[in-house]
């Protein structure tokens, strides 16, 4: 096993993103991510990688698009605010069908809000966020260790379907130090299989006469019934990607669960410290953790509602942006009730102990 | 018999989408001369903008992205970065480089990226119909100036080679025009010497391309000509305004 190493989430992920064979950065300052676009300036140039400080996080993601244009693992991150700017490109990036890595360490909103810990790009994760019918794979960890681990995962996930992804973290996810185990570094070998895995679609060298190809790296069809057929294209990938990748996690769900708690990313490690104790008082909680905020896993959710279930929580650090889709995955089975903290405030665990426990007596 | 004059191997055989009378056909054509005559093809690639070159992508023969508005420049930096080993260019209007775009240009030029941006300026938005473009001359009318270009309101015409040849890093810049045939064999000249230069991987190099608008200037070809040549070079003067490869001869 290799040796644990105790880092912020920020250093983490950057360093994960470097080992799953990223060599391509190009990012624009912002807190409470800052750590990582100082950890990639500092270590790109020892992996023989790109590290461009960006103009502006409009250049950034640009910049990103135009190395993914040339099959290359690309990654930009940014902050909230950061983030919305980048939505032109990531929209780009959708249309053209292009792999990319983009890292989102939330802060509080709208507008430059604050620099604490939030969830308030949940919509905009999960709902595409820049113009246009498309869905980004988002990925949401809830420690530091899965979200290095979701590095690998992201430009695996990229480069399977020609898709952008966004790993969905927040600034306490960014700043928090905790052990990680990283996993190997890619090999030089594997390096090249990974260059060359799209030379049938990329921008790359033309030697092949007279098969000379013409490769277009494009989101534009001028056409309607061409732009319909591509949408329609696009449309199914989404499909195959929300049959495929749905991701969650289960906790402590069993068919006794009196009330069903559904949280992600830092809001669950709090609500699983509140399931604990009052688990531990006697009552029996289960909990979802969705990993995947996109595509959402309706059916996992909806399978945890189990017989004795007379309500279901769900504890957000927005003014309740998730709920929306637990309704939808509990389809009116039982009452879905909400709890958000906003301003980059965290709840703590009694507060949603106290929550939770009147649902309980509510539920008697 | 003998073949003295053909289609650049650089162009698809695709035929241009442009108006009657517009020059981004002889600009593409100047480039992909320039290309094939390098020998620069098979490592080429290019970066198409958001106005009318916006199908560039379809008509130069090696691999192309298509740009955002204005963000060109970024694209090929993250492309040249991506494969040193390969050429870039980008192709822009003047308001795709010059208004949405200034930033990309201004900080590409500024990092001294080693690709080539050929810039058409014709002084108006053609592919949105005939607005005011950043570089609009004073009191010329369009769409959006229908009194003519207001410089107390709006401000003057910007003048991107003057702009940019106050950075350090850029390797070689120069306004060229498209106006007669004389002219178009300057700019062949300093078209050759910028893709020469970017294949000699020297850094970041500008060429300026002095255009029409028949369309959107309310002229046929020959009076857009004699416009632009009166109203358009004395503001936009012809010249180099940097070449380092020739304090180096």
């Amino acid at each position: 096993m290799a040796e644990k190493v105790l880092m912020k989430g920020n250093e983490a992920v950057a360093e994960a993103a470097i080992r799953a064979g990223c060599r391509l950065y190009f990012a624009y300052p912002i807190t409470p991510q800052s750590e990582l676009i100082e950890y990639m300036a500092r270590m790109m140039p020892k992996a023989n990688g790109v590290f461009v400080q960006a103009e502006s996080e409009i250049a950034a993601i640009n910049m990103v698009y135009g190395a993914a244009g040339c099959g290359r693992r690309a990654m930009t991150s940014s902050s909230s605010p950061g983030i919305a700017l980048k939505q032109e490109g990531i929209s780009y990036l959708a249309g053209a069908n292009l792999p990319a890595v983009i890292v989102n360490v939330q802060r509080g909103g709208p507008g430059l809000g604050d620099i604490q810990p939030a969830q308030g790009d949940y919509f905009q994760a999960t709902r595409g966020g820049g113009n246009g019918d498309y869905y980004t794979i988002a990925l949401a960890p809830s420690t530091v260790q899965e979200f290095a681990d979701m590095a690998a995962l992201a430009f695996d996930l990229a480069d399977k379907y020609r898709n952008p992804v966004i790993i969905l973290a927040d600034g306490l996810l960014g700043q928090m130090m905790e052990p990680v185990e990283f996993q190997p570094a890619k090999t030089e070998a594997e390096l090249k299989v990974l260059d060359n895995q799209h030379l049938d679609w990329c921008c790359c060298p033309n030697e092949d006469e007279p098969n000379h190809h013409h490769h277009e790296i494009n989101s534009l069809e001028i056409d309607p019934v061409v732009l319909e057929q591509h949408v329609i294209k696009l449309g199914e990938k989404y499909d195959k990607i929300t049959a495929n990748e749905q991701r969650w996690e289960d906790y402590n769900i069993n068919a006794d669960n009196e009330i069903l708690v559904v949280a992600f990313g830092t809001a669950s490690r709090i609500c699983k410290s509140a399931v604990d104790e009052l688990n531990d008082a006697g009552h029996n909680v289960g909990l979802v953790r969705p990993i995947t905020v996109w595509p959402y896993p309706y059916d996992a959710v909806y399978k945890a509602v189990g017989p004795k279930v007379k309500k279901v929580v769900v504890f957000e650090l927005n003014l309740g942006q998730m709920v929306q889709d637990v309704k939808i995955a509990v389809n009116g089975k039982v009452p879905v009730e909400f709890m958000g903290k906003v301003g980059g405030i965290l709840f703590s665990t009694d507060e949603v102990k106290a929550k939770i426990e009147e649902c309980l007596k509510e539920a008697k | 018999m003998q073949v003295i004059a053909t289609r650049p191997n650089t162009l698809t055989d695709l035929n241009f989408t442009y108006c009657p009378g517009c020059l981004h056909g002889v600009a593409h054509r100047l480039i992909a001369e320039a290309i094939d005559e390098l020998g620069m093809r098979n490592q080429m690639m290019g970066v198409a903008p958001v106005g009318c070159s916006v199908f560039a992508y379809k008509f130069f023969n090696f691999d192309m992205q298509e740009a955002a508005h204005g963000r060109a420049p970024a694209l090929a930096t993250g492309m040249k970065r991506a494969r040193p080993d390969m050429h870039v260019f980008t192709y822009q209007g003047d308001g795709d480089l010059a208004a949405i775009g200034t930033a990309e240009i201004v900080h590409a030029a500024n990092r001294g990226e080693h690709f080539s941006v050929f810039f058409v300026n014709n002084a108006i938005y053609g592919m949105t119909g005939g607005q005011m473009a950043p570089t609009t001359l004073p009191d010329m009318k369009t769409t959006t100036s229908p009194y003519g270009r207001d410089v107390d309101d709006i401000g003057y015409p910007i003048r991107v080679c003057e702009l940019l040849n106050t950075l350090q890093a850029p390797f070689f810049i120069e306004r060229v025009s498209l106006l007669s045939p004389a002219d178009i064999m300057k700019a062949k000249k300093a078209v050759t010497k910028a893709l020469t230069y970017n294949k000699e991987e020297r850094g970041f190099t500008f060429i300026e391309f002095i255009s029409t608008c028949p369309t959107n200037w309310g002229l046929d070809a020959i009076e857009s000509r004699d416009w632009a040549r009166e109203k358009m070079l004395p503001f936009f003067k012809i010249q180099n305004f940097r070449d380092n490869g020739k304090e180096e001869a």
